[in-house]
């Protein structure tokens, strides 16, 4: 699979060898016990066993390279320095010679191995262990074992049983006793409080030679619910490993120019309002600045969603996020990173959050049903059974409790999280990273879908829309377009097909254009305004322009490229039965243009994020559950306002953050087949549910009647269990077909020349 | 059935070692990277041993250590 290629590709094709780049990499080297630097990198493209090798074998070549190891489910490598001042970036650019995009992982969070996971697969096989030697022994005493024999079998049971749940029954108690605490009742509850009960029960039965005990159900109960609640746990830590992988986009310091003019690397928390920060071309904008020298375009597409670049000069103010593309820039830092507009956007993000934290998975509405209606049973069940035995609590005791073993919710425990996991692995096969098994049962429920324009329906790289006639004008175009990194310049090179004409002392304007001598004779390409100054330029022209001195000039006109599948997307998403809407901050013509493309009737532009959030909202309020897909720091919000959410790889940090999916394929069918996965998963876990109930159904009025011993109970919850696991794997099944889309082929953009 | 008071403790133990080898190997980072040791297998240099003293341990340093 590839993870983020193309913006690490984009990143690494600009700025690699950039001052901020080599600082970044060299900030992410930690000082291990034996005082040696270690680094970790994220790359991508570790896919099999061969690139493991290959990454291996060119790490461990170096003289300054210790030891090197690539973990590929992680798809990242471990490399430990010869000193703590080792320069990790010479093995960066090793890896990049053999094709291999790298990133240093910097934040201590993404390098810290997992302890829950760790924790839940000791529960397991402590909970393993005790489950089978408990049931060994039980097997003895159903096979007839009676006397001293069996209460020395039902003694070593207890010895087993007792340490066993408490350790491994922990995660389940914390779980249980915290909503307690806040007044709720989730699915632990009753699984807690049946576990709890049959080891007191069996403790009791024990002391007293009596004939039923239920250690085994407990310990089989505790082993199945592990195994499902770990692979949960596996499923997220997979995906949050994979987007933590991706790339980061926003940079985690800045050059700070010091009064001689010389750079020093900074990290963004050490830099104080009233600094001058130097920005080369290729970077983006780490903080809030006020341009003092230099002129530049600016790529904002990820900040406020407008497609095309903006000219930018000295006294213009530019936002955190943006991409600088053509010339180095001085600013004066005008904001700390806490009040920089990322950081507005971030907690406008987890303001809009709060609403979303109201969802009740499902598992847990059931809960809610379920456990009242079980307690009050076995409640009704002792007051029964005492008037019918006319005072003998304990039996009635003693039935109460079986109906409350018997009915612990294990079949509806496994319902929910094995049917996600199984979901999880497909979407992962077709390229979709999913956060939380709670947003795929919101994706069943949307019933609208609204999408960002820039980045997100396009690809965020203009295209030519008209080719002039004259052949001297379109390779003369061409000839000063491939000598500049603008998009709009690249758009026409790659537009125009004529063989460039040679350009002598050619000269790049930032902000404004190219400018070359083309066999003799002046020539411009760049804004209307600027191209003016030499050529005759129509009135009301559009930009970009291209003229030779003293001659008419010719206006390109460039359209966005719509993203791979776009069309197809939305279509699929109408024939659906949804409403779809374009929620852009771009130009009203702009998205106009691409809506009419997809056949898109209701458009919102010109947004701000708040506006997004409002719309969102309006929509939630009247019963609508909104998808949102989205890419830019400005969707952010917006992305965790809706009721569910999802993201390309190429977004902005703070939309993958905040996307409940991450699509890693450059094509927009994700967000129907995500859709679809979504609807089978949610079909199979009714079916679970159905399955769960209809054993419940049979089992619950034999423990009422008192006739459940625990060789039935036994029977009957591992039965249920294996019944609802081998359901949710059909889900794999139907996947089968869509497997055969490749999910690693994600079409590469052209590297900017 | 006086032999259950042997046979039980040998199961026991029996039990608890593979619990113990288990906890070891997880300590030891044995599952950290599931599908990377699988292919890994495949593609081991094979590193032909000069002699049995100390030449050769240094090629393990490099190629295993943690």
């Amino acid at each position: 699979m590839v993870f983020g290629h193309s913006a690490a590709e984009e990143r690494s094709g600009t700025a690699a060898g950039s001052p901020l780049n080599l600082a970044q990499s060299r900030a992410a080297v930690r000082v291990d016990d034996n005082g040696r630097g270690r680094c970790i990198l994220s790359v991508p493209g570790i896919k099999c066993g061969a690139c493991v090798a290959k990454v291996e074998r060119a790490l461990n070549a170096r003289d300054d390279v210790v030891y090197a190891r690539a973990n590929l489910t992680l798809h990242q490598a471990t490399i430990v320095l010869e000193g703590p001042d080792t320069d990790p970036m010479p093995m960066i650019q090793t890896l990049a010679a053999l094709g291999y995009a790298a990133t240093p992982v910097q934040s201590g969070a993404d390098t810290a191995p997992d302890p829950t996971g760790k924790g839940l697969l000791r529960a397991l096989a402590v909970a393993g262990f005790g489950a089978m030697n408990i049931m060994l022994l039980s097997v003895g005493v159903w096979s007839g074992a009676d006397g001293q024999t069996r209460e020395t079998f039902h003694l070593v049971s207890a010895l087993i049983a007792v340490p066993v749940v408490l350790y491994a029954g922990q995660p389940f108690f914390r779980s249980a006793v915290s909503a307690l605490r806040r007044r709720q009742l989730n699915m632990d509850v009753p699984i807690a409080l049946a576990v709890a009960l049959a080891l007191v029960l069996s403790l009791f039965e024990t002391v007293q030679g009596g004939d039923h005990v239920f250690f085994d159900a407990a310990v089989t109960l505790l082993f199945f619910l592990l195994t499902g609640r770990y692979f949960d746990h596996l499923m997220r830590e997979r995906a949050r490993s994979a987007v933590s992988g991706l790339a980061k986009l926003s940079p985690r310091g800045a050059m700070l120019r010091d009064e001689d003019g010389s750079l020093t690397y900074a990290l963004l928390e050490s830099i104080t309002p009233g600094m001058t920060l130097s920005i080369a071309p290729g970077e983006r904008v780490p903080l809030d600045l006020e341009i003092l020298s230099g002129n530049s375009d600016l790529d904002r597409s990820l900040v406020t969603g407008e497609s095309m670049a903006v000219a930018i000069g000295p006294g213009d103010m530019i936002e955190a996020g943006a991409l600088n593309l053509t010339g180095v820039i001085d600013g004066r830092v005008l904001r700390s990173s806490d009040d920089s507009f990322l950081a507005q956007m971030i907690r406008m993000q987890s303001n809009a959050e709060a609403g979303r934290a109201n969802y009740v998975r499902i598992a847990d509405r059931a809960a809610r049903l379920y456990a009242p209606v079980v307690h009050l049973l076995a409640l009704i069940t002792f007051i029964g059974w005492m008037l019918v035995t006319g005072g003998d609590w304990q039996t009635s005791l003693f039935i109460a409790i079986s109906v409350l073993i018997i009915t612990c919710p294990c079949a509806l425990g496994l319902a929910v999280p094995v049917a996600h996991v199984v979901a999880a692995g497909r979407l992962m096969r077709m390229g979709v990273l999913m956060k939380d098994g709670a947003a795929l049962e919101r994706m069943a429920e949307i019933d609208h879908v609204v999408f960002d324009k820039t980045g997100t329906l396009t690809t965020g790289t203009p295209r030519l829309g008209n080719i002039p006639d004259d052949p001297v004008m379109r390779s003369g175009a061409k000839a000063l377009a491939v000598r500049s990194g603008h998009p709009a310049a690249r758009a026409i090179a790659s537009g125009l097909h004529d063989n460039p004409s040679d350009v002598t002392c050619h000269t790049e304007v930032p902000g404004f254009g190219v400018e070359g001598l083309i066999e003799g004779r002046r020539a411009r390409l760049g804004r209307a305004e600027w191209v003016a100054e030499i050529a005759d330029v129509a009135a009301g022209a559009g930009s970009p322009a291209f003229g030779f001195e003293h001659c008419p000039s010719v206006s390109f006109d460039l359209a966005e490229t719509l993203r791979d599948g776009a069309i197809e997307a939305v279509t699929d998403m109408k024939n659906a039965g949804f409403s779809v809407a374009l929620l852009s901050g771009d130009m009203e013509d702009r998205a106009k243009a691409v809506a009419t493309a997809l056949g898109i009737d209701d458009i919102h532009y010109g947004a701000t994020p708040a506006d997004k959030i409002d719309i969102l909202r309006t929509g939630l309020r009247g019963g609508h559950r909104p998808l949102m897909v989205g890419d830019g720091l400005n969707d952010a919000a917006a992305l965790a306002a809706a009721h569910v959410s999802m993201a390309p790889s190429t977004a902005s940090d703070a939309g993958r953050t905040a996307a409940d999916f991450v699509f890693l394929r450059d094509t927009l069918d994700a967000v129907p087949d995500t859709w679809k996965v979504a609807r089978d998963t949610a079909r199979i876990v009714r079916q679970n549910f159905a399955l769960a109930i209809a054993y419940n159904c049979i089992a619950i009025p034999l423990a009422v009647a008192g006739l459940v011993t625990p060789l039935i109970a036994a029977l009957a919850m591992s039965g249920s269990s294996i019944i609802v696991i081998g359901n949710a794997l059909r889900l794999n099944k139907a996947g089968a077909r869509t497997r055969e889309k490749p999910a690693s082929h994600v079409k590469r953009k052209e590297t900017p020349a | 059935m006086t032999i259950l008071i042997i046979l039980i403790p040998v199961t026991l133990s029996m039990g608890a070692f593979g619990l113990a080898a288990f906890f070891w190997s997880l300590r030891n980072g044995q599952y950290e990277d599931l599908s990377g040791d699988a292919e890994r297998i495949l593609h081991d240099d094979d590193v032909p041993l000069k002699s049995l003293n100390s030449t050769s341990r240094m090629i393990v340093t490099k190629e295993t250590k943690r």
